[in-house]
């Protein structure tokens, strides 16, 4: 009786089913993401009543601006190192035999294992004065005076590399082993150096590892707590220690919950930046 | 949170008494909530927390609050206070708070033990006790006393600490000028390696020699001196802090409470926490005893020789909008 095509019946059930089985991982989401971030929004606005407070001290008091600031330089600056020290690891990893590569990323991974505060405290250990990065250098007659390598901002990327950079090498390796080897070789039977092929054939179809493990790892930073707060002196002020204070001396979440939402509108901002730059789906390591 | 009871179990009379935990509430425990539940036949359940206040407010909050008395810095008893958070006490009560000095209770606290924020040193930098620095002003002195120095990250202390070395005397503290105690550390500011954020971190900061001057808590230092560490300080301008016991309003049991509240600052009591740990006890008549001996008392932050050396932290000024304001004020200042 019925004039719809039965094929598309067929694709219309089907997509039910889709959304059905998709239906425990939506839940999760609303349930832990978009709800909170909901209430976090709407925290921002409210002191016993609707307020804008919360956003004119951000805007109006010059401590919040230099935090960002400060946030957003050590995170660029992680990226760019984890990036550089992490580049080579993982092609040394896609490339290598076995058990080479597994010998590699255990390196790699087994730090992931420990504490973010004991390694916290471990390059405490290192990096004072006292300590071993000093005493070396200082045996070897590098320096005279011990160098300020802890308890300053260069303590604080120092460490904060050392914990994110596992979030750059394995996104890089996933997408470096992907890559077919014949393609190198085939970059070298058309005449192309080591280099050439290197730069005009590798280095393209690396790039969405590449933009993975930067996203990862510079919104990870931005988010960093422990380490700025063991290894910077207590003037390496980034933002989340802004939130913390913030509750300690107003008294109200939302004086904190203020600053968390022009975190996420700044963090969004760059994503939709970047994805002007770069489409989303090699963002996401499609294609 | 551990929860213990302490004996006996069998009396009808309970009530539920918060502190800080560690080593800390263990010896309480020994010195204090013991005897104190033993002398007056009643059970004291304990829990423990590092930082009650946001606690307090919510349990109150909620209208059914289930601790009773809580120990903790007395800024937050003040702050309660006002909030409508903290019982009012009846010191008629409390005959052995009424008995001790004003300054060290308040219509909703009573203090219950002294810390105090001293200066230390490192005996490897400043071997000779006739030329080491002595006052805050020397503290501030980097040309005489060249050293890496640390202060807490925290406006508490710190500004009385600067506006001493500026020159304001130790009973003329309050209230404090904030201005000018920031013009102060300004000055300081590019000689201090580390603002430090917990007390570890001073005792490590000393005892590593990552600084060789640093304002800290007097318990900090002298566990450092009893491990061999070669380090000291002195109580000289020494700000003398204390935590105070008070009363959640609308506390389930709150007669029982309030007869804990004048157990726990009896004098013998009080004299037994010292030989327990290192802080002084609260209720000066505990030094009139003779249960602590005459060298531990010379060691004690609230003894009345060191006491007398010392500046008494206002807590009420904390509390007030001027002291509220001049801790929003920290965080820019140490930013820049």
């Amino acid at each position: 009786m019925s004039a719809i095509d039965p094929s598309l019946r067929y694709q219309r059930r089907e997509q039910g089913l889709m959304l059905l089985l998709a239906s425990p991982a939506v839940i999760v989401i609303v349930a832990l993401v978009v709800l909170p971030v909901g209430w976090l929004m709407g925290q921002s606005f409210y002191d016993g009543g609707f307020t804008l407070e919360h956003y004119k001290r951000i805007f109006s008091e010059d401590i919040y601006w230099r935090s960002f600031l400060l946030t957003f330089r050590i995170a660029f600056t992680v990226t760019v190192l984890t990036l550089i020290l992490g580049y080579p690891v993982a092609y040394a990893a896609a490339h290598a035999r076995r058990p080479w590569d597994m010998l590699i990323l255990s390196f790699v991974i087994l730090p992931f294992w420990t504490s973010v505060l004991v390694r916290a405290y471990a390059w405490l250990v290192l990096l004072q004065r006292t300590g071993v990065a000093n005493q070396v250098l200082e045996r070897f007659g590098l320096i005279s005076d011990p160098l300020a390598l802890v308890h300053n901002e260069l303590g604080t990327v120092i460490a904060t590399v050392h914990i994110l950079l596992p979030f750059m090498v394995l996104p890089l390796y996933s997408t470096m082993q992907k890559i077919p080897r014949e393609l190198m070789l085939a970059g070298a039977s058309l005449g192309g150096g080591p280099l050439h092929s290197f730069l005009r054939v590798f280095l393209p179809l690396s790039l969405p590892g590449v933009i993975a493990g930067l996203t990862l790892v510079f919104v990870l930073t931005l988010g960093f707590y422990i380490t700025p707060e063991l290894l910077g002196g207590g003037r390496t002020i980034m933002i989340s220690m802004v939130v913390s204070r913030n509750v300690e001396l107003y008294n109200q979440w939302g004086a904190a919950s203020a600053i968390g939402v022009v975190l996420l509108v700044c963090v969004l901002a760059i994503f939709m930046l970047v994805g002007r730059i770069i489409p989303l789906d090699k963002m996401l390591g499609q294609k | 949170m551990a929860l213990m009871s302490t004996v006996p179990a069998f009396a009808a009379e309970q009530m539920l008494f918060v502190s800080q935990g560690g080593a800390y509430q263990k010896a309480q425990t020994i010195a204090i909530l013991d005897p104190a539940a033993k002398k007056l036949g009643i059970t004291i359940n304990q829990d423990s927390v590092p930082d009650a206040w946001p606690i307090m407010r919510s349990q109150v909050a909620t209208g059914k609050p289930t601790w009773d008395v809580v120990d903790v810095a007395t800024n937050f008893c003040l702050r309660g206070g006002e909030q409508g958070i903290v019982e009012k006490l009846d010191f008629s009560k409390i005959p052995n708070a009424a008995a001790m000095p004003a300054e060290y209770r308040s219509d909703y606290s009573v203090a219950y033990e002294f810390y105090s924020s001293v200066m230390g040193y490192s005996l490897k930098k400043y071997p000779d006790a006739a030329t080491a620095p002595k006052t805050w002003a020397d503290f501030w002195d980097v040309k005489k006393f060249p050293g890496r120095r640390s202060l807490r990250n925290h406006p508490l202390a710190t500004l009385e600490a600067a506006l001493m070395a500026d020159g304001v005397a130790p009973d003329k503290l309050y209230p404090l000028d904030v201005d000018r105690a920031f013009k102060k550390l300004e000055e300081i500011k590019p000689n201090i390696t580390v603002w430090w954020t917990s007390g570890a971190q001073s005792a490590q900061l000393l005892n590593d020699g990552e600084v060789d001057m640093v304002m800290a808590w007097n318990g900090r230092i002298s566990a450092l001196v009893k491990e061999g560490a070669k380090v000291t300080y002195t109580y000289n301008q020494g700000i003398l802090q204390s935590t105070s016991l008070c009363v959640l309003k609308g506390a389930p049991n709150l007669p029982t409470a309030i007869k804990f509240l004048n157990e726990a600052v009896d004098p013998v009591h009080q004299a037994n926490l010292p030989m327990q740990i290192d802080y002084g006890p609260a209720n000066p008549k505990a030094y009139d005893t003779g249960v602590i001996p005459a060298a531990r008392v010379a060691e004690l932050p609230s003894a009345p020789a060191n006491a007398k050396a010392q500046a008494l932290m206002s807590y009420a000024w904390w509390t007030s909008a001027a002291g509220e304001a001049a801790e929003k004020r920290w965080l820019a200042f140490t930013q820049k």
